[in-house]
């Protein structure tokens, strides 16, 4: 039986925190933002890894983003991924969901033996969580998302896959090959691998695909593939609060909070 | 550009509302979607649908109407009994391209946010993701939704006036439902629904159900972060005093101390408080947009610096610890004066 192939989509995002709308421009101001992987993309990565770490495989690596991506792309191959893809073109540009999954699907075509495609349950940044479904959908994979636990049956060519929902759980099981969706701390991602540092940051080339080399058709990809449009931008309307610091010991506060909470 | 399968032209002008049931009640969030699609249905005068899937649906029907839909629109097969994405996507895709609404709204909850991504791409359409307001441009028969991004700093205003159906998802918590009244209509439609065992990929190896947790609506939510060292019994000591509910910030729930349900903010619950009482928690965006409503937010942190300061309006610096016992003691005195 070949290996397992295995591919995490990953998204680097701006921390949010870190992000402000210019008032006049009505455009966001990343600059000085620092960025970070999509955490929960982390926690993907890391589910990928403990199967090959139990039953061999290989993982590759695919994001869609300016190319600045590939030094955080190393990182992820640092950590034991054995290829990267970063799929990078000014006119990817400005695509809402339905350009991305069009792209990343684009790409998982021309990779061609891809079984189990995990993503992180949604960004920090648009976090609309709708990638992974639509990514399934443009390949007519199924889909499970919001995973905790999966174990790979290559034998009968299944996923199995623990996703807790209203308040209960359920194991659910589909055919190979796959999409799913990693939940949000499902795991403690490990750290860089110091031995494979040398070979993730300096040996190793990360692939660069524009949108000619994954023969993406320009309808369907960056603005004119997004039926979204932006029209406005602001600063979220945060209620003014009024930051009255309470003073004294634990017992004086107590009292001043019950007379604040039965007064309303 | 990119072509949806119909575009405005072709549309019926129609407001549709995917439901979701529990039992024998339909969800909140469906009361929710029902309550705002009442409101866009008015903007534009254009009918409103809700639409049920499943198995034997008939006895959610009045639910439906008498929260003010104008009919209700049933999808129903033994295929649809148990929820799976690919059954739900085909039977609702397939009464889709026979209607042609013009707007649908799902709730942003795991099985709908997934059909509505599916369906978005296999109708070639875009989808607002967990929208905090919606309206209708009357003109042009556009909907305009209002996202937030970034962890909640950030609102963009999204439309798509070229491309149909308009989808959109609604986080549970964030619009009001509408008391039951007298229905406008009883008008109950059935789709034809066709469906093969072999579209279902999905098979279900174990479902458990949990108790429904609903914090949405607690008129006092006393939520714990990091700060507590998990120590919710004093958090649900205080909130039952208060008569209220207790949240939790992501940390506490991802460290299993507390039931998922109760995570307030970005990927948890939107909560409308009257009063909202953070205990040892920073204030991140993520989870500041789950109690920004709040009338009043009172906050406990031994950190003078933390951002939730900047957030409300009573600001406690100090060790909960040593707060809340003091708090509880308090409230309780107070029970016994007034009992006297
Ligand atoms: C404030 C804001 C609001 C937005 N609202 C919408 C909206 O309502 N509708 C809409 O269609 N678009 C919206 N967008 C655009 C959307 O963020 C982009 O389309 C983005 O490329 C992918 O969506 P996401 O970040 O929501 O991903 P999600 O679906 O939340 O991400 C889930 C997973 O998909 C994978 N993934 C996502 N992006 C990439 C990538 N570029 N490369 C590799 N893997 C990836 C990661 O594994 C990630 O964890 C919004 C953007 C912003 C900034
Ligand atoms: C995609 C994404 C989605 C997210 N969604 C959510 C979400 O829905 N909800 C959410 O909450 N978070 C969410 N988060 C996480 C969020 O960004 C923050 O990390 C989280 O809210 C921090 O929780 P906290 O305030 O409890 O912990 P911390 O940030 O660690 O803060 C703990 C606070 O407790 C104080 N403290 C410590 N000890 C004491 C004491 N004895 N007495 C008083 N104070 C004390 C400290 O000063 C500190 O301010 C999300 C993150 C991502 C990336």
């Amino acid at each position: 039986m070949p290996d397992l192939h295995m591919a995490v989509c990953m998204k680097v995002v701006p921390k949010p925190e870190e992000i402000r709308v210019d008032p006049e421009t009505r455009t966001l101001l990343r600059e000085g933002a620092r960025s970070e992987i999509n955490p929960p993309d982390m926690n993907a990565l890391e589910m990928a890894l403990s199967i090959k770490d139990e039953a061999g495989g290989r993982i590759s690596l695919i994001s869609m983003g300016p190319p600045f991506v590939e030094e955080y792309l190393r990182v992820g191959l640092a950590m034991g991924a054995d290829d990267a893809y970063l799929l990078t073109d000014r006119a990817f540009a400005g695509a809402d969901t339905l350009a991305t999954t069009y792209t990343l699907a684009q790409c998982l075509h021309k990779i061609g033996d891809v079984e189990v495609v995990l993503l992180g349950e949604e960004s920090s940044d648009g976090a609309t969580g709708q990638v992974p479904p639509g990514l399934a959908e443009w390949m007519d994979y199924p889909l499970i998302t919001l995973l905790r636990s999966l174990e790979i049956d290559k034998e009968q060519n299944v996923l199995r896959g623990r996703r807790n929902v209203d308040g209960g759980y359920e194991i659910l099981e589909v055919p190979l090959p796959a999409v799913i969706s990693v939940a949000t701390a499902a795991n403690e991602p490990r750290f860089m691998d110091f031995e494979r540092k040398g070979w993730a940051f300096e040996d190793t080339q990360v692939t660069m695909w524009d949108a000619q080399d994954l023969s993406a058709e320009s309808q369907f990809i960056g603005i004119p593939g997004s039926p979204t449009i932006v029209t406005g931008l602001e600063q979220a309307a945060s209620q003014e609060r009024k930051n009255i610091f309470l003073d004294g010991g634990a017992s004086e506060i107590a009292d001043q909070l019950v007379k604040i909470l039965r007064s309303n | 550009m990119v072509a949806s399968l119909f575009d405005p032209s072709e549309e019926n002008k129609a407001i549709w509302v995917l439901l979701e049931s529990a039992g024998v009640e339909l969800t909140d969030v469906s009361f929710e979607l029902l309550a705002k699609g009442r409101e866009l249905a008015d903007e534009v005068d254009w009918p409103l649908a809700g639409v049920l899937i499943g198995d034997r649906l008939e006895h959610l029907n009045s639910q439906v109407l008498s929260h003010q839909a104008d009919e209700v629109l049933l999808l129903e097969h033994p295929l649809l009994e148990a929820f799976t994405v690919d059954a739900y996507t085909q039977a609702l895709y397939a009464a889709i391209m026979e209607r042609i609404p013009s707007v649908i709204l799902f709730g942003a909850t795991p099985n709908s946010r997934d059909i509505a991504g599916r369906l978005a791409v296999r109708l070639r359409t875009g989808l607002n993701a967990d929208c905090i307001d919606l309206r209708m441009d009357k003109d042009r028969g556009v909907l305009i939704s209002d996202v937030t991004g970034f962890g909640g700093g950030v609102v963009a205003l999204l439309e798509m006036p070229d491309h149909r159906p308009q989808l959109a998802t609604v986080r549970p918590g964030v619009f009001h439902s509408l008391e039951a009244s007298a229905p406008r209509s009883d008008k109950v439609r059935r789709a034809k629904v066709e469906l093969d065992q072999s579209v279902i990929r999905t098979r279900i190896i174990e479902q458990v159900k949990g108790e429904g947790v609903s914090i949405g609506q607690a008129p006092v939510l006393v939520c714990g972060g990091r700060g507590i060292s998990g120590n919710f019994e004093m958090l649900t000591e205080l909130a039952e005093l208060l008569g209220g509910d207790v949240g939790a910030t992501r940390p506490p729930v991802d460290e299993g101390y507390i039931e998922r349900e109760r995570q307030v903010g970005q990927t948890g619950v939107i909560c409308h408080p009257e009063i909202a009482i953070n205990c040892g928690i920073s204030g991140a965006f993520h989870f500041v947009v789950g109690i920004q409503d709040a009338e009043i937010i009172i906050s406990i942190n031994s950190d003078p610096n933390a951002p939730i300061f900047e957030f409300s309006d009573y600001c406690v610096v100090g060790d909960v610890e040593q707060i809340l016992p003091a708090l509880i003691q308090s409230l309780k005195e107070e029970r016994v004066v007034t009992h006297a």
